[in-house]
C-alpha cells in the first residue's frame, strides 16, 4: 500500500455553506425546543410516568450506539490490521466523536434538570450503571482523541497500533453500558437480559457502518474526490454481515423471551398485538431496515450500484431507528407485571399499555443530535486532515483493482 | 417555679397569678399529653438524634379490610403531602402525567373472578432497585429504612422510574408553586412516597394509615419492624403476609395480606 495523502476539503462552494447552514439551523432548532422543554416542564412533552424517555432518548441511544459502532472502521485497519481499512481510520475517529457528542447533547438536554449537568458530574453513585456510563462516555471522547492524535501525528505514529487497541476495548465497554442500561433493568420483561450488551454491540456495529459509509460517499462526492470500487464494496458487504448479525440477535432474544410461558404475554405484545410497536418492529425494523438492505446489498446488480448500497444505508438506519423505538418506548409500553394471573386497575394505569405519542420538540431536539454530529464532521474535515486524497482503487489496493471490474 | 419565691409582681394580684400559672399549665398539658403518648408509642427519636438502622419502618395493608370504591389513603396523602387534589398545581399536566404518590389498585383473578382492592405505594425495599441505579445518589434510603429522594441533587433522568417494579414513582412534569414546606416538590424531578417522613419524625403515623383508621377500616398498620413488641412484629409473626414481587428478593418494607 503506498503512502496515503491526507488534505483538507477545500470547503468554498455554496453546497459546503449550504450543508453547514442547515446543520447549525438544526442545532439551533433543537436548543429552542429544549429550552421550550426545560421552561414549561415536560408536560408539553409526550412523555408521561408510563412512558418516562420518549423520542430523545431513540435518538441519544441510537447516536451514542452508532458512535462505537463507527470506530469499527479504524479498529479493524489498527486492531486486526486490515491495511485497506487504514486510511479511513481518521474520518472513523472523528465520527465516532461527533456521533457521541450529538447522542449526549441530546440526553442531557432532556434531562428534567439540564441545569444541573454539574451535580451529574460531581455526584456519583458508583452502583448505577448510568454513573458508570458518564466514565464510559467522557472516557471514550478522550481515548479516541488520543487514537485520532496517534494516526495523525507522524512522531507518535508508533503508539498508533497500540491507541487503536485501548479505543477497541473501550468502545466494547462502551457500548456493553448502554445496553446494560436496559439489560439490568429486572423490573421489566421486555429488558432484563443479558443478551442487550452483545446486541448493542452488534447494532453499533451496523449503524454505525451504515453511517460511515453515507459520510464517506457525501464527503467524497461533494469534495470531488474518488471513492473507488474496492474500498467501498469491501465496506457494503461489511455491512450485510452485521445487519445479519442483528437479526441473529435479535432472533434469540425473541426465542429465549418465547420458550417460557411466563414471557407470553410480553412477547405477544411486542410480536401480535402490539399495535404502532409491532408494526415498527416487522415492517421498519426487520423489513425495511433488515431484509431488505440485506437483499440489496448482496443483490448481484444492485449491490454494485452506488445509489443502492446508499439507499441500502439510509434504511439500516431507519430501521435502527425504530428498533430503537420498540426496545426503549415499547419496553416501557408494556405494563408492569405485579400481580401474576390477576386483571388490574387503577388511576394510575396500571395494566394497561402506556400511551405516548411523539411530540413535535422531542423530534426536534432528537433532530439536533443528528444535527450536532454531521455538523461537526463537515466543519472538521474543513479544518483538519482527516479525509485522503483518493481512495481510488489503484491508491488503496493495487492488486485488488482488476478484481473489482 | 415556686410561687412564694416569686417576687411580687406590680399589678398583678396573687389569684390572677395563680389562675395564668394553672391556666398555662393546663393548656400547655392539653397540647403536649396527646404528643407524649403518641412520641411513646411510636418511639420517637429527638430531633437532634439522627436516624439509626436500630429502626425499620415498615407496613402491614390487610386487603381484606380495604374496602371496595374506599380511596381514603389516598386522599389523605394528597392532602398531607399537597399532590393531586391537595395542590392547585399540575393543571397543565395530563392525567398520565399527574404525580400519584399512592393509588387504588384493583385486582380481578383471571381464572377464577375473585376480585379485590389495595392501596399501592412506594414499597420502601430493602434493597431498591431505585437506588442502585440512581446516577447521583438523589435516591437513597435512610437508615430507618424510608426510601427518599433528594430534589436538590436529583437531575431528572427518570431512571429509578424505569427500574422501581411497582410503578412507585412520578416526575413532575411542570413548574409547581403550591408545595407543603415539609414535603419538597419541584418541576423536573421524581418523587414518590416518603411514609410521611415528617410525621413519622415526629412520633406520628402516615397519614394514609390514620386515614384508614379514622374511616373505621384499620387495613393499614404502621410500625417498626425492628421492634419485636411492635404491634406489626407481633402479628407480622403470628400471620402470613406477602411482599409483591418477593421474586426479585427486594425484601420490602410494605407486607400484605390477601393477595
Amino acid at each position: 500500500m503506498k503512502n496515503v495523502a491526507y488534505l483538507e476539503i477545500e470547503g468554498r462552494s455554496p453546497g459546503y455553506y449550504a450543508l453547514l447552514g442547515l446543520f447549525a439551523l438544526m442545532i439551533a432548532i433543537g436548543l429552542a425546543a429544549a429550552f421550550y422543554m426545560e421552561t414549561h416542564g415536560h408536560y408539553v412533552t409526550g412523555m408521561n410516568n408510563q412512558i418516562v424517555w420518549g423520542t430523545p432518548h431513540v435518538f441519544a441511544v441510537f447516536l451514542i450506539v452508532a458512535a462505537s459502532g463507527a470506530l469499527n472502521v479504524a479498529s479493524i485497519g489498527s486492531v486486526f490490521g486490515k491495511s485497506l481499512y487504514k486510511p479511513l481510520g481518521r474520518l472513523s475517529g472523528l465520527l465516532a466523536i461527533a456521533l457521541l457528542v450529538g447522542g449526549l447533547a441530546v440526553l442531557v438536554l432532556d434531562l428534567g434538570h439540564p441545569d444541573r449537568l454539574i451535580v451529574a458530574m460531581t455526584y456519583y453513585n458508583f452502583k448505577s450503571i448510568f454513573a458508570w456510563n458518564i466514565y464510559l462516555y467522557i472516557g471514550f471522547l478522550g481515548v479516541v482523541a488520543v487514537y485520532l492524535w496517534m494516526m495523525m501525528e507522524r512522531r507518535m505514529n508508533i503508539y498508533y497500533t497500540k491507541a487503536g487497541l485501548i479505543a477497541f476495548v473501550w468502545r466494547l465497554l462502551l457500548t456493553t453500558g448502554t445496553g446494560s442500561i436496559f439489560g439490568f433493568i429486572v423490573a421489566r420483561e421486555p429488558y432484563d437480559t443479558a443478551l442487550y450488551a452483545p446486541m448493542f454491540i452488534i447494532m453499533s456495529f451496523s449503524f454505525g457502518l451504515a453511517i460511515f459509509i453515507l459520510v464517506l460517499m457525501a464527503a467524497y462526492k461533494g469534495s470531488h474526490r474518488e471513492l473507488g470500487n474496492v474500498m467501498l464494496y469491501r465496506l457494503k458487504n461489511l455491512l450485510g454481515v452485521f445487519i445479519a448479525a442483528v437479526l441473529y440477535f435479535v432472533l434469540v432474544y425473541h426465542l429465549t423471551k418465547l420458550y417460557g410461558t411466563e414471557h407470553h404475554a410480553s412477547e405477544r405484545f411486542l410480536l401480535l398485538d402490539g399495535g404502532i410497536y409491532t408494526q415498527l418492529f416487522w415492517i421498519v425494523q426487520v423489513l425495511i431496515g433488515g431484509l431488505l438492505p440485506l437483499a440489496m446489498l448482496y443483490h448481484p446488480h444492485m449491490g454494485k450500484s452506488r445509489a443502492w448500497i446508499a439507499v441500502s444505508a439510509v434504511l439500516v438506519i431507519i430501521g435502527g431507528l425504530a428498533q430503537m423505538y420498540v426496545i426503549i418506548i415499547g419496553g416501557q409500553a408494556f405494563p408492569l407485571e405485579m400481580f401474576p394471573g390477576q386483571e388490574v386497575t387503577s388511576s394510575f394505569f396500571d395494566g394497561v399499555v402506556g400511551q405516548y405519542a411523539p411530540s413535535l420538540p422531542e423530534v426536534l431536539l432528537g433532530l439536533s443530535g443528528i444535527g450536532i454530529a454531521l455538523g461537526v464532521v463537515t466543519f472538521a474535515i474543513k479544518v483538519l486532515r482527516f479525509l485522503p486524497v483518493s481512495l481510488a482503487d489503484a491508491d488503496v489496493d493495487p492488486h485488488a483493482e482488476k478484481a473489482a471490474h | 417555679m415556686n410561687e412564694q419565691q416569686t417576687p411580687a409582681t406590680e399589678g398583678c394580684s396573687s389569684s390572677r397569678r395563680n389562675f395564668l400559672t394553672g391556666a398555662i399549665a393546663t393548656v400547655a398539658g392539653v397540647a403536649v399529653a396527646p404528643g407524649i403518648s403518641l412520641i411513646s408509642l411510636a418511639q420517637a427519636r429527638p430531633a437532634d438524634e439522627a436516624v439509626s438502622k436500630d429502626t425499620r419502618w415498615g407496613m402491614l395493608i390487610d386487603t381484606s379490610k380495604c374496602a371496595d370504591g374506599c380511596t381514603d389513603c389516598v386522599t389523605a396523602c394528597a392532602k398531607e403531602n399537597g399532590w393531586g387534589i391537595g395542590s392547585t398545581d399540575e393543571q397543565h399536566s395530563a392525567d398520565t402525567q399527574r404525580a400519584q404518590w399512592i393509588r387504588k389498585v384493583d385486582l380481578r383473578d383471571k381464572h377464577t373472578g375473585y376480585t379485590h382492592t389495595l392501596p399501592m405505594l412506594c414499597q420502601h425495599c430493602e434493597n431498591p432497585p431505585c437506588v442502585d441505579v440512581c446516577p447521583t445518589g438523589a435516591s437513597f434510603r435512610r437508615a430507618d429504612g424510608i426510601v427518599l429522594v433528594d430534589k436538590h441533587i436529583c437531575i431528572g433522568c427518570r431512571y429509578c422510574m424505569m427500574a422501581c417494579p411497582y410503578k412507585a414513582r412520578s416526575f413532575v412534569h411542570e413548574v409547581l408553586e403550591d408545595q407543603k414546606p415539609y414535603a419538597p416538590r419541584g418541576k423536573g424531578t421524581v418523587e414518590s412516597c416518603t411514609f410521611c417522613v415528617h410525621r413519622t419524625d415526629a412520633g406520628r403515623t402516615p397519614a394514609c394509615v390514620e386515614a384508614c383508621a379514622v374511616g373505621d377500616h384499620h387495613a393499614m398498620l404502621f410500625g417498626d419492624l425492628n421492634d419485636p413488641r411492635s404491634e406489626l412484629s407481633q402479628r407480622l409473626s403470628k400471620e402470613a403476609s406477602t411482599q409483591v414481587r418477593a421474586d426479585l428478593g427486594l425484601n420490602v418494607g410494605v407486607r400484605y395480606q390477601g393477595i
